[in-house]
């Protein structure tokens, strides 16, 4: 999340999941948190309903949380820059921005604040939809709190100008003084449970483990000595622009382990077409996904209770999983199958158990240094753990920030790539729903969970349905300038006309026919929240 | 925080505790069993079964040690004859009114009722009396009830409300024909976070997916973390020939026990008839069965060829944020170090 380690030098939840019931005023943005991260969302209710806490909750949709919420902020999507912006213009104006904290453990505030000064609240309120007094109420519930904490998810990120909603949100923490202690902080919600592992394990062109640049000549010859192979420090290419390089040929062969980009990337006609094009395509997963269909190889892989490893949470805590099952097919542990290809290609390596893999990793991870298969038992370790003799760490940039300064950047509002028009009048925003998870290669191979949720469903405004004269349950034909789906119809009152959503779990209705690739330019995060569709009746 | 205590005594013996504990609190922290069936970690004191009845010298009545608060110089009595008869008496009330169906009920072996029948030696009822009716809620598939078990504790209400924000359950009628169910009869639709099932002493309240899987005391438990979101929940795993036949977590973890219906029901894929059983390889668009050495000797050829042709950057790796630390720090220095490039990524930007 490069936006956060901008901003603060770390782009982890700052504060523990366990802390959120501590906070006195939560604002939730972009994070559907009952249904994509439902503990966290416990907490959230438990500070509401036992503590008192106040809740801000800004959302397009009429989400759970807005039954809890003191005040909901509808905005429209895609926004959310022009909204947090806004409320740091009332904060400034209002002088309830925490001067002490600007001075003692910041840098960039004039700057920024040019931004907000130029601001006018009342084209906030237009742009984003929300008028001008809920957005100085929210204002002061948030900054006048002692701990406020800010939830994020996906909502935030998955734009084109992702970095700059992140920045944004970093900006509201800072002016406020609320993060670097207990409860108040910057917290982005990891969707999948070990994102935040495969980002500290260098899983990223541009870091090795423990987000050490490649660009950084001491800590490649680090890596060269301990792996005994020279290393390239040129920054590698990105998920999407690795299907951009196999369309243009620049990229030949790919090895994807356990993802199913087939579903979850953005216009999945183009990334069809970029793994035709490849000349080799290496599949290493469970089942035989979307994506695995397309490949050249396909190799089987054990499921999480097949295995022992460690994972590392949203809160940065790093715990052990272990072997329950004895695999019943030739499948085999996803590290054995890279071990044994290592091999193959003329590289050994020796690791008996994923323990030895775990002591060469935190060696050479400074978060990681202190952290042993002993000492995470029972109950895991928070990174950075810098020695054995360290306890972890519950909430991040106590005193100092791990950049030293907190940086403020002045961020102003962009629109969507994509923005409505005549011809497709609708803004999608995707998402995760409760009983289903990423693209259910899991999920949907559950009776239960499948049959409580058998299929995909476009939500939509009442307002929208009758002027296109469209009944709850019937059947729609959904279209982008990139693809079009067949999709039932779910006709909600409270929903915000002019905003569609559709899950992406569904191989049946596939969101991401639909979505746009356009590029965070920092983060490299696609659009996926926000692109413009269409909606027909399907004629009898 | 700042350290005050009082000193009581229990069973004649005096102790040191802090302040504004309940009784039960006190009780089990020095090492006291007393038994109970409505109490329930995290939930407010509810009172209701009454097991946990104690004696405090100078008040006449016995009291319910979950919930009185425990105050200085109180003098504590857990067990007395007069308080063993009055739980004898609560047992066997509620023994009157339940069926007798152990060796078939899902809980056995980690019911409390069961438990305190055993204890009391209860075969024979002094009134039998009229047996409520089993009334199921049968249209999803997750979680069963069959009320002609539940002893009215609350628990299942009190976690859907206070923990998981729902309600979607409640007391229905009253008398002899309080029981639990759903605003006008209506079918189960809720979260199916599974917390009332869990919080459930007895049968009353099964996971349907688990059901006649395998006893307690026939599985195998293992920790370990859930495969789903972020949240990294704690699972215990429960194994009976070599398959999860349900899934529960501890109250003592980042989730306080408390799952989501992914986790806690979630957990089936892995015997799912799709899941893949060998390698394969795709000629002429079919997919053929293959040795993982003939498998990983052709993909080992073709990076080799395409690296030699093409240069190291013309190949890339996606790695997955569903596997390991291990896994994902050697998939990039495969990655890194064989393949020769820092083209890896995976999909935490999606
Ligand atoms: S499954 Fe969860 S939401 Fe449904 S009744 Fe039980 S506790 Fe309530
Ligand atoms: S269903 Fe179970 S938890 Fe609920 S009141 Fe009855 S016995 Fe208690
Ligand atoms: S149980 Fe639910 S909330 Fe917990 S990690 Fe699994 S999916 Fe996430």
């Amino acid at each position: 999340m490069a936006g956060l380690a901008t901003a603060f030098g770390s782009g982890a939840m700052t504060n523990s999941i366990a802390e959120i019931a501590g906070a006195e005023t939560i604002l939730v943005i972009g994070s559907n948190t009952t249904e994509a991260h439902p503990i966290v969302g416990l907490q959230v209710k438990k500070a509401v309903k036992k503590h008192g806490a106040k809740l801000i909750v800004a959302d397009p949709r009429p989400i759970d949380l807005t039954r809890l919420a003191d005040i909901w902020l509808p905005l429209k999507p895609g926004t959310n820059v022009a909204l947090l912006n806004g409320m740091m213009k009332v904060i400034i104006e209002e002088g309830l921005e925490d001067q002490r904290f600007i001075a003692e453990r910041t840098e960039g505030y004039e700057e920024f604040k040019k931004v907000i000064d130029a601001l006018d609240l009342e084209e906030t309120a237009q742009i984003t939809g929300v008028s001008v007094s809920l957005i100085r109420e929210a204002a002061r519930m948030y900054a006048q709190a002692e701990k406020a904490s800010i939830l994020y998810a996906m909502g935030i990120t998955q734009h084109s100008s992702g970095t700059g909603h992140v920045l944004s949100t970093a900006n509201l923490a800072m002016l406020t003084g609320n993060v670097g202690k207990e409860s108040a902080g910057v917290n982005p919600l990891r969707g999948q449970s070990n994102v935040q592992g495969a980002c500290d394990m260098g899983c990223l062109p541009n870091v090795l483990p423990g987000y050490q640049k490649v660009s950084d000549a001491g800590v490649l010859s680090k890596f060269e000595n301990k792996w005994n192979v020279p290393l390239s420090n040129k920054p590698g290419l990105t998920v999407t622009e690795m299907f951009h390089g196999a369309l243009t040929g620049e990229v030949k062969g790919l090895y994807v382990m356990g993802e199913n980009p087939m579903l979850s990337d953005p216009d999945l006609n183009k990334v069809k077409k970029a793994l035709e094009s490849l000349e080799f395509l290496v599949v290493q997963d469970i089942f035989l996904t979307e994506t695995a269909k397309m490949a050249d190889v396909v190799l089987p892989a054990v499921s999480f209770a097949e295995k022992e490893g460690t994972v590392t949470n949203t809160e940065r805590r790093v715990q052990k999983m272990n072997k329950a099952l004895e695999s019943t097919g030739e499948g085999k542990e996803d590290w054995k199958i890279i071990k044994d290809l290592a091999g193959a290609m003329g590289y050994a390596m020796h690791y008996p158990a994923a323990e030895n893999i775990f002591r060469e990793l935190s060696g050479l991870t400074p978060i990681y240094n202190g952290i042993t298969y002993e000492r995470i038992d029972p109950h895991g370790i928070q990174w950075p753990c810098p020695s054995v003799h360290h306890p972890g760490t519950k909430y991040l940039h106590h005193r100092r920030f791990s950049k030293g300064l907190g940086k403020f950047s002045p961020v102003e509002y962009t629109p969507p790539a994509e923005i409505v028009d005549d011809e497709y009048p609708f803004i999608l925003t995707t998402g995760r729903i409760l009983f289903h998870f990423h693209t259910g290669s899991m999920s949907r191979r559950v009776f239960s969970l499948n049959e409580i949720s058998p299929e995909g469903f476009l939500e939509m405004s009442a307002k929208d349905a009758d002027y296109l004269g469209i009944e709850s349950n019937e059947e729609v034909v959904v279209k982008s300038r990139r693809g079009k789906l067949k999709v039932k119809a779910l006709v909600k009152k409270n929903f915000l006309a002019g905003t569609v959503f559709l899950p992406f779990h569904f191989h049946e209705s596939p969101a991401n026919i639909l979505t746009n690739t356009a590029l965070d330019p920092v983060a490299k995060i696609p659009e996926l929240k926000v692109c413009a569709v269409k909606i027909e009746k399907i004629k009898k | 925080m700042d350290g005050k205590k009082i000193v009581l005594s229990i069973n004649g013996k005096e102790i040191t505790c802090g302040l504004n504990k309940t009784i039960l609190d006190v009780v089990r922290e020095n090492g006291i069993q007393i038994p109970t069936l409505c109490d329930c970690k995290n939930l407010a004191p509810f009172g209701a079964c009454r097991l946990c009845l104690v004696e405090i010298e100078g008040i006449p009545k016995l009291i319910t040690a979950c919930s009185t608060i425990a105050v200085k110089g109180m003098k504590i009595r857990t067990e007395s004859e007069r308080i063993d008869k009055s739980r004898r008496f609560i047992v066997e009330l509620l023994l009157s009114d339940h069926p007798f169906d152990c060796m078939f009920c899902e809980q056995a072996g980690t019911c409390p009722l069961q438990d305190l029948a055993y204890e009391y030696g209860m075969k024979n009822i002094r009134f039998p009396g009229e047996k409520r009716a089993t009334i199921t809620d049968d249209t999803n598939p997750f979680i069963e009830r069959d009320n002609s078990k539940c002893i009215l504790c609350g628990r299942c209400v009190r976690v859907c409300d206070e923990i998981q924000g729902v309600g979607a359950i409640g007391f229905i009628d009253r008398g002899f024909q309080t029981r639990i169910g759903t605003p006008f009869d209506r079918n189960l639709d809720c979260e199916f976070c599974g917390q009332c099932v869990a919080s459930c002493p007895v049968g009353a309240l099964t996971a349907k997916p688990s059901k006649q899987k395998g006893r307690i005391w026939q599985t195998r438990s293992v920790k370990t973390i859930c495969p789903y979101c972020g949240c990294g929940c704690n699972l215990t795993l429960h194994v009976r020939d070599n398959k999860i036949i349900s899934v529960t977590s501890d109250p003592d973890t980042l989730n306080e026990g408390y799952l989501c219906s992914k986790g806690r029901f979630g957990c089936d894929y892995v015997h799912h008839p799709d899941r893949l059983q060998y390698p394969l390889i795709k000629k002429d668009g079919q997919f053929i069965r293959s040795s993982w050495e003939q498998a990983l000797t052709l993909v080992a050829m073709k990076f080799k060829e395409i690296k030699e042709q093409h240069g190291n950057d013309s190949l890339a790796g996606l790695s997955s944020a569903k596997c390991t630390n291990e896994e994902n720090y050697l998939f990039q220095k495969f990655i890194r170090a064989v393949l020769g490039t820092n083209n890896v990524d995976h999909c935490a930007r999606l």
